[in-house]
């Protein structure tokens, strides 16, 4: 049978093999924490990063009702400046920053080639008229920073990656609380009162209350040299160290996207649950793949991105096959395991039309799937109706 | 490292099995492997009777993490599953080698001891993979 998903490995040369070659690539500033913290290492796009501590299941649960720490050192910031780097950020994004008019405000954003495809998803900071800040993921720093680069010369904008500053993400609801004891006392009130996608500087410390949890929290970025000493005091509040593994199925749960698998280079926003990031207006702003992302949307026949929620017992991983009985097929972009709702979950890109149930191949059954709205899980409560029963 | 019974045979696959009294043999993966797969989530277990080959697809075992083939390490006739491990996989976490294990085959011939390893030389394995 067609095997045909990446995560189906066969368990021991695979698995073994990876964990094998451990040490070949960069290390955040924050890996020998996690070996203290008996982490198991894995690469993820050339970084020795921690993969759970003994329990990715544990670890998910303490962000879902309780707080965890990340470390997100791997991803990539970048601070733009210039007379014309508003300009130019409302050239190079698919949304708009003209939204952001107050100091550490945040926005989402696509990142456009001129088909549409997404060269990236960030987050894009206000600091001045000036001055932003992008972050941008690991795995896509090499080609994000030559288009940066590249787009950037008619603006005049000057590039510099922030390689010397480390980031962790901390994430539930008590994660603000906690995490405020950690920092320096003349910032705390303030940090406490900073609303969702708002950030500011305390200090050595950029925080900002944001996440890819679907929990409450901040993201803090760092000088490298001062993150194991934040670290060591997170966890001695009680803050519990979370792998990359938790990192995906909370977000998995939060329908947050992640790059290069649900969406890549050829696939537009469009067709990835994403239209929300796009400023259509004003209609006379131009930014890289306007017009072709204007196509799309009037041609009318985008596929689908929805939510899978298993009904059959068994696992949804990438890359399967959905059928959708008189519709045709799609993929699953994103699947796994949900550990808050204890049944296996997905995002799927799939034939347009109106229907609510599909099967997924998995090995050599068919397996039947509804289409449930997104998020899956928000801040510690199961949004999904999950008992409905499949019509038969 | 990893906890290891001294009274089981092992494969390069990371199983182990154990004979029973009645000829039967038990058959489940090792501490190494599951900590290798993480938490558990989901485990597709053989039909009783079927008939498997050496070799042939046993088993899946899924984690948080990937997916898994488990294959028989001996030819023969399933005679019983662990049944406990379709509401509670974890078990493979917390008892490899006791109620975590997976299937129990009636062999169909001899057992070739040779093609498996003995705790030791399983130990040793593991800890060449180790390094």
């Amino acid at each position: 049978m067609d095997r045909g998903a990446a995560d189906q490995v066969r368990l021991p040369p695979f698995i073994f093999a990876a964990e094998r070659h451990e040490l070949m690539g960069s290390s955040t500033p924050l890996f020998d924490k996690h070996i203290e913290a008996g982490a198991r290492i894995v690469d993820f796009g050339g970084w020795n990063m921690p993969l759970h501590y003994g329990s990715q299941k544990q670890e998910h649960h303490a962000v879902r009702q309780n707080a965890g720490v990340f470390d997100v050192s791997h991803m990539t910031i970048v601070d733009l400046s210039g007379g014309r780097v508003r300009e130019f950020l409302r050239y190079l994004l698919a949304n708009d920053v003209a939204k952001l008019t107050e100091y550490g405000k945040a926005l989402y954003t696509c990142m456009l080639n001129a088909e549409a495809g997404v060269i990236d998803d960030l987050l894009v900071y206000y600091i001045s008229a000036t001055q932003f800040r992008l972050i941008v993921n690991a795995a896509t720093r090499d080609k994000d920073l030559a288009w940066i680069r590249d787009q950037g010369q008619a603006f005049g904008v000057t590039v510099d990656e922030r390689a010397d500053l480390a980031m962790v993400a901390v994430q539930g609801p008590n994660a603000r609380d906690l995490a405020a004891r950690c920092i320096a006392a003349q910032h705390r009130d303030s940090a406490l009162a900073l609303r969702p996608f708002h950030g500011m500087q305390a200090g050595d410390l950029f925080i900002a209350r944001t996440g890819y949890t679907g929990e409450d929290g901040w993201e803090i970025c760092l000088p490298g040299v001062a993150a194991p000493a934040l670290w060591d005091n997170l966890l001695a509040a009680g803050v519990v160290p979370c792998g990359l593994g938790a990192r995906d199925t909370l977000r998995l749960e939060a329908a947050m996207n992640l790059y290069g698998s649900d969406m890549d280079d050829v696939i537009s926003p469009l067709e990835a649950g994403l239209e929300w990031t796009i400023a259509w207006e004003p209609d006379e702003r131009d930014f890289i793949g306007r017009a072709a992302l204007q196509a799309l949307r009037d041609s009318g026949s985008r596929r689908r991105f929805v939510g899978l929620l298993l009904e059959d017992r068994g696992v949804l991983r990438n890359h399967q096959k959905v059928i959708v009985d008189g519709f045709g097929e799609g993929e699953i972009t994103s699947g796994g395991y949900s550990p808050t709702i204890g049944k296996s979950i997905a995002l799927a890109r799939l034939p347009a039309g109106d229907y609510d149930h599909a099967q997924v191949v998995v090995r050599d059954k068919l397996l039947n799937v509804r289409i449930v709205s997104t998020p899956f899980v928000r801040n510690g409560q199961i949004r999904i109706d999950v008992e409905e029963k499949h019509d038969e | 490292m990893s906890e290891m019974p001294g009274d089981l045979l092992y494969t390069a696959e990371h199983e182990w099995l154990r004979r029973e009294e009645d000829g039967s043999v038990t058959i489940g993966i090792t501490d190494h492997a599951q900590g290798a797969l993480g938490d558990l989530v989901y485990v597709e277990l053989p039909e009783l009777e079927q008939d498997l080959k050496n070799g042939g697809e046993m088993a899946v075992v899924e984690s948080v993490k990937a997916a898994s083939d488990v294959y028989a390490p001996i030819a023969g006739t399933v005679v019983a599953v662990n049944e406990v491990l379709a509401d509670d996989p974890e078990k493979i976490n917390t008892d490899p080698y006791g109620d975590g294990w997976i299937v129990r085959i009636q062999p169909s011939g001899r057992i070739d001891e040779g093609a498996l390893m003995s705790p030791d030389a399983y130990q040793q394995f593991v800890d060449e993979l180790d390094e």
